[in-house]
């Protein structure tokens, strides 16, 4: 990729640096605050976040720019990715008002981590150096501990968070540790630097693949990929919900553009190695996640495999090697998002007082209590299995045809054989909805945002999946 | 060429889909005002349906009334439509279809009505875009796109094992078809290579394609069409999604779903990949035979009558994949003989549609009991004439028709497809031809217990005969049975010259 080196600095980190300044205006703001004022501190964050998306379409760029002496990169990509970062937190945060409301987490540092993730997410888009890369991994990591563990009376939720915490940890160390012997042997901790040493040295340089197998396992870990996923399915599950749909959404984000901006641009002479440890990985996420989602009874869990399902695929677009498969990856990444917020979406839809609605059981018969948002619960499910006319079925052949495109046929014939299997869970809450009559006379509480946004997201997931070319083309317009 | 100007095709495709979403936001409340609606859409489908037919240019083989408009740039995938004489027959079946399943479900279903003929109404529309379908995009989008509703219908509005019968349903179509996207994906990067990217099935047909990837393509595709039509030994799932449907459901099922497969075998597998065709011809050929045969012993010893239609549709079929395949055989033995290939496909596509009214007609009939016994047992029935003659007049000469009995649409189809067999292999015809015996055996012995004797049980003897509406459902299709089986030629006419073009397609090969 041709760059264009500035020291353009501020301009670049613009959105960045407007955003860290709110987050301590909102900091300080909210220590004044009661109670009963904190919709101020919702608010703002509201705010902020529109701020941040008129910054940063203000100082878009057209190509690339590293700024901070190649700390920093500024690219279309990157531009798009983190617009889209702002929708994801900003409609999670929309759907989580009611449920963080009635559950006493409508607090004044749930919005600050919400948003200092954002920047975690942010600063890892635009990394332009390890060590950039890093610090973004790590604020992110931090502030999604602190939320799993927002609700404090919650002993799930303090369990799941120490198992976040400590297995979060090792994998930061083992990507700290990769990145270190990569320094050792590169000489370098910049991206591009880095990606000419590594062919100065020769891709088969036995101390760059053996940093190589630590960055993996780190990327891997933060994707939540088999065999470091044993995190996911309890902190989905223990995590209350709104901070579950936020941990399976914009970090996706950036799990993504870590792989993108490590293996594709830093390390992308090694491809041959890095493709074969992903293949196993890929392969292995895709049997697991598909297979044991069958076995669950709690919707969250489901989904958290799923998630580890859609991580297979998702990297079969990075594994491929080519633009045309981080594109598809990249479109992936960005549908799956749009179909995760939905899903848990719907789980904060039947939540009401003393009841989450995150048991597959919760949703039996929904179709004779809410006609139009069992529909969209089924165009989600549809979706996330892959099946046309939906969203989901275009990110499936983006990454096939990616595959297929890199001779590895057979590798695209298991992923669609396992999204087979796949298709029978989500089928199965379709079957709950529609097939089985209702267990309970509660109707849905909801307030008119949650209703509002959720139905728009539905139609979302049938619209792209009808008009694919709008997002499509946009991904192709970043990653030519 | 066709002297229709607006775009025909989506209005067939959209009308009956647009209608579908009106139902829906209409609701149960307004279900007086809905079933009219769903009548109205369907009836001025079928109207616009028999313009296709009688503006459609016979001298031809190029596709007609198209429509291209881009879809997806990156892909190179266009929202392409146009039908030649496979398609169009078919289409006009399935907007024939339709409204009778419309008029057979209208004071019968009164649980979620609205959303029961909305799901009918988007299937016909995805199902008529599927036939219509010039890219491969598209079409596969539109064939996956129809499990949808077809999974609705039958787990909502079916028996009791509902369950189980639409999720294996829609699992095994699901995984026929995903090897099948594998390879259109394969071959579009191959379209790709050759210099232009490209979705459109007619560029598949032109693609050279090596014998080895040839036979992963055909391979994929029979995974995919076998499902669908389906072919022993991947028919289970039919009897048990046959039996837990609403009879709308089935009918839909037999009459026009499993055409899909039958369609699909023609449009793709046999012009795109014909060396492997012909290399996997025996495959194709021995699993139709089995099916004709085997099947036709299995249906005989059913105990429930769909069961038994279903069965019987599967043996059927078989004829269908019989005679597309046959195609291969008869240019081996006969060097070149394009008329007996011609023929054998001739004999497909009349069965298909022929196949198409008569089971359609068959669990129409089987409706018709249900409806007032709300048993499918054949032992809860005999003696029906008694209390129904009208009624056992169709039921006996649908029954006649399922048989293949001359003069009736079952009979053209068969014979065709027979008659090919002989020119390429005795024994093949001879099993073939087992199915007239067979066939017989199983649907007359059904008639005999279910009609004739002396009334069983006082069910039976509290029965009323066929109301208005049944009457109507059930005399358009002996009209239309009785019509193709005496005069097939129009249907003959439309679909010489793409036939002929098919088997001047499939002689020359691609290696």
């Amino acid at each position: 990729m041709e760059a264009v080196v500035t020291n353009f600095g501020m301009q670049a980190a613009a959105a960045e640096i407007f955003l860290l300044t709110a987050i301590c205006v909102i900091l300080l703001v909210d220590v004044f605050l009661d109670d009963s004022k904190r919709w101020v501190t919702y608010g703002l964050t509201m705010l902020t976040l529109a701020g941040c998306a008129f910054v940063t379409v203000n100082y878009a760029v057209d190509g690339r720019v590293i700024a901070f002496d190649g700390m920093f990169i500024a690219d279309p990509m990157g531009d798009v990715l983190k617009l889209f970062t702002y929708g994801t937190v900003a409609v999670s945060l929309l759907y989580s008002r009611e449920y963080l409301q009635r559950n006493g987490l409508f607090r004044g540092e749930f919005f600050i981590l919400a948003l200092v993730a954002m920047l975690g997410v942010m600063v890892m888009v635009s990394a332009g150096s390890l060590l950039t890369v890093y610090l973004g991994v790590e604020l992110l990591s931090l502030s999604l501990y602190a939320m799993v563990a927002f609700d404090r009376d919650s002993g799930v939720a303090a369990e799941s968070a120490m198992k976040y915490f400590v297995l979060g940890a090792i994998a930061s160390g083992a990507l700290l540790y990769g990145f270190s012997i990569l320094y050792g042997v590169a000489g370098t901790l910049q991206l591009d630097e880095l990606a000419v040493a590594v062919r100065e040295v020769g891709a088969g340089n036995l101390g760059l693949i053996f940093g190589l197998a630590f960055v993996i396992v780190g990327i891997a870990f933060k994707f939540g990929a088999v065999p470091f996923h044993m995190w996911v399915p309890d902190v989905y599950h223990g995590a209350p919900t709104p901070v579950t749909m936020f941990i399976g959404s914009a970090p996706k984000i950036a799990s993504f553009i870590l792989a993108i901006r490590v293996l594709a641009e830093g390390l992308d002479a090694m491809v041959a190695s890095w493709q074969n440890m992903l293949i196993a990985i890929s392969i292995a996420s895709m049997i697991i996640g598909n297979v044991v989602a069958i076995a669950q009874t709690n919707l969250k869990r489901m989904l958290a495999y799923s998630t580890i399902s859609h991580v297979g695929f998702i990297l079969l677009g990075i594994l491929a090697g080519t633009n045309d498969g981080y594109r598809a990856s990249m479109f992936y990444t960005l549908t799956y998002v749009i179909m995760a917020v939905g899903s848990f979406g719907m789980i904060l839809l039947l939540s009401r007082k003393g009841f989450e609605g995150d048991q597959l059981e919760d949703f039996k018969g929904l179709a004779r209590k809410s006609p139009w948002f069992a529909a969209v619960m089924m165009m989600l499910m549809f979706s996330t299995a892959g099946v046309p006319p939906f969203v989901g079925f275009w990110a499936k052949i983006a990454v096939l045809g990616a595959v297929v495109n890199v001779g590895l046929s057979w590798l695209a014939a298991v992923a669609v054989l396992l999204s087979v299997v796949g298709a029978f869970y989500y089928l199965r809450v379709i079957k709950l909805m529609y097939f089985d009559e209702p267990t309970d006379t509660y109707n849905i509480e909801a307030g008119g945002t949650l209703r509002a946004v959720l139905s728009a997201n539905g139609v979302a997931v049938l619209a792209l999946g009808i008009f694919p070319s709008v997002l499509l083309d946009l991904c192709a317009r970043v990653l030519p | 060429m066709s002297t229709i100007t607006w775009p025909i095709l989506s209005v067939l495709m959209w009308l009956p889909i647009a209608g579908g979403v009106a139902m829906i936001l209409l609701g149960d409340k307004g279900i007086a005002a809905g079933r009219w609606i769903a009548l109205i859409t369907t009836a001025v489908t079928f109207g616009i349906s028999t313009l296709l037919w009688t503006n459609f240019d016979t001298t031809t083989a190029a596709m007609q009334f198209v429509e291209e408009r881009t879809w997806i740039p990156l892909f190179n995938s266009y929202y392409a439509l146009g039908v030649d004489g496979f398609a169009m027959p078919l289409i006009v079946l399935t907007a024939f279809i339709t409204p009778l399943v419309v008029i057979a479900g209208w004071s019968v279903i009164d649980k979620r009505p609205a959303q029961y003929y909305a799901a009918f109404l988007i299937l016909e529309g995805l199902m008529i875009g599927v036939f219509a379908s010039l890219d491969a995009l598209l079409f596969y989008v539109l064939w996956e796109a129809m499990l949808i509703p077809m999974f609705i219908i039958i787990g909502i509005w079916g028996g009791p094992r509902r369950v189980y019968a639409t999720i294996k349903f829609f699992l095994y179509t699901f995984l026929g078809s995903v090897l099948m996207l594998v390879s259109l994906i394969y071959m579009y990067l191959q379209t790709c290579d050759a210099g232009q990217c490209s979705y459109a099935i007619a560029d598949f047909q032109r693609l050279p394609l090596g014998l080895n990837e040839q036979l992963f393509i055909f391979v994929a595709f029979l995974a995919a069409f076998a499902v669908k039509v389906p072919m022993w030994p991947v028919h289970t799932w039919l009897p048990d999604a046959h039996v837990e449907a609403p009879t709308g459901g089935s009918v839909i099922l037999a009459a026009i779903m499993l055409k899909m497969g039958g369609y699909g075998f023609l449009r793709f597998s046999l012009p795109i990949t014909p060396d492997a065709s012909d290399t996997l011809d025996w495959l194709v050929i021995s699993l139709s035979l089995i099916g004709v045969v085997y099947i036709g012993f299995v249906a005989l010893v059913q105990q429930d009558m769909k069961k038994l239609i279903a069965y019987s549709s599967i043996a059927h079929m078989g004829f269908v994949t019989l005679g597309s395949f046959l195609t291969f055989e008869l240019m081996r033995v006969n060097s070149g003989d394009t008329t007996g290939a011609a023929m054998g496909i001739d004999g497909a596509m009349v069965q298909m549609i022929s196949h198409g009214l008569i089971s359609g007609a068959m669990f129409f009939c089987v409706g018709v009991l249900y409806d007032r016994v709300h048993s499918r047992e054949i032992s809860s029935y005999g003696g029906v004439v008694n209390t129904m003659p009208i009624f056992a007049a169709f039921m006996v000469l649908f029954g006649m028709a399922n048989s293949g009995l001359p003069a009736t649409s079952g009979f053209v189809g068969e014979f065709l497809v027979i008659l090919a067999s002989f020119r390429a292999d005795f024994w093949y015809a001879f099993l073939a031809g087992l199915t007239l015996i067979l066939g017989a055996a199983y649907t007359l012995w059904l008639v005999k217990r279910v009609v004739f004797g002396p009334v069983a049980n006082h069910h039976v003897a509290e029965l009323t005969d066929v109301n208005g509406r049944e009457f109507l459902v059930l005399g358009v299709l002996a009209l239309a049975v009785l019509g193709l089986g005496l005069w097939p030629a129009p249907l003959l006419d439309v679909m010489r010259p793409t036939v002929e073009n098919l088997v001047q397609q499939i002689t020359v090969s691609k290696l």
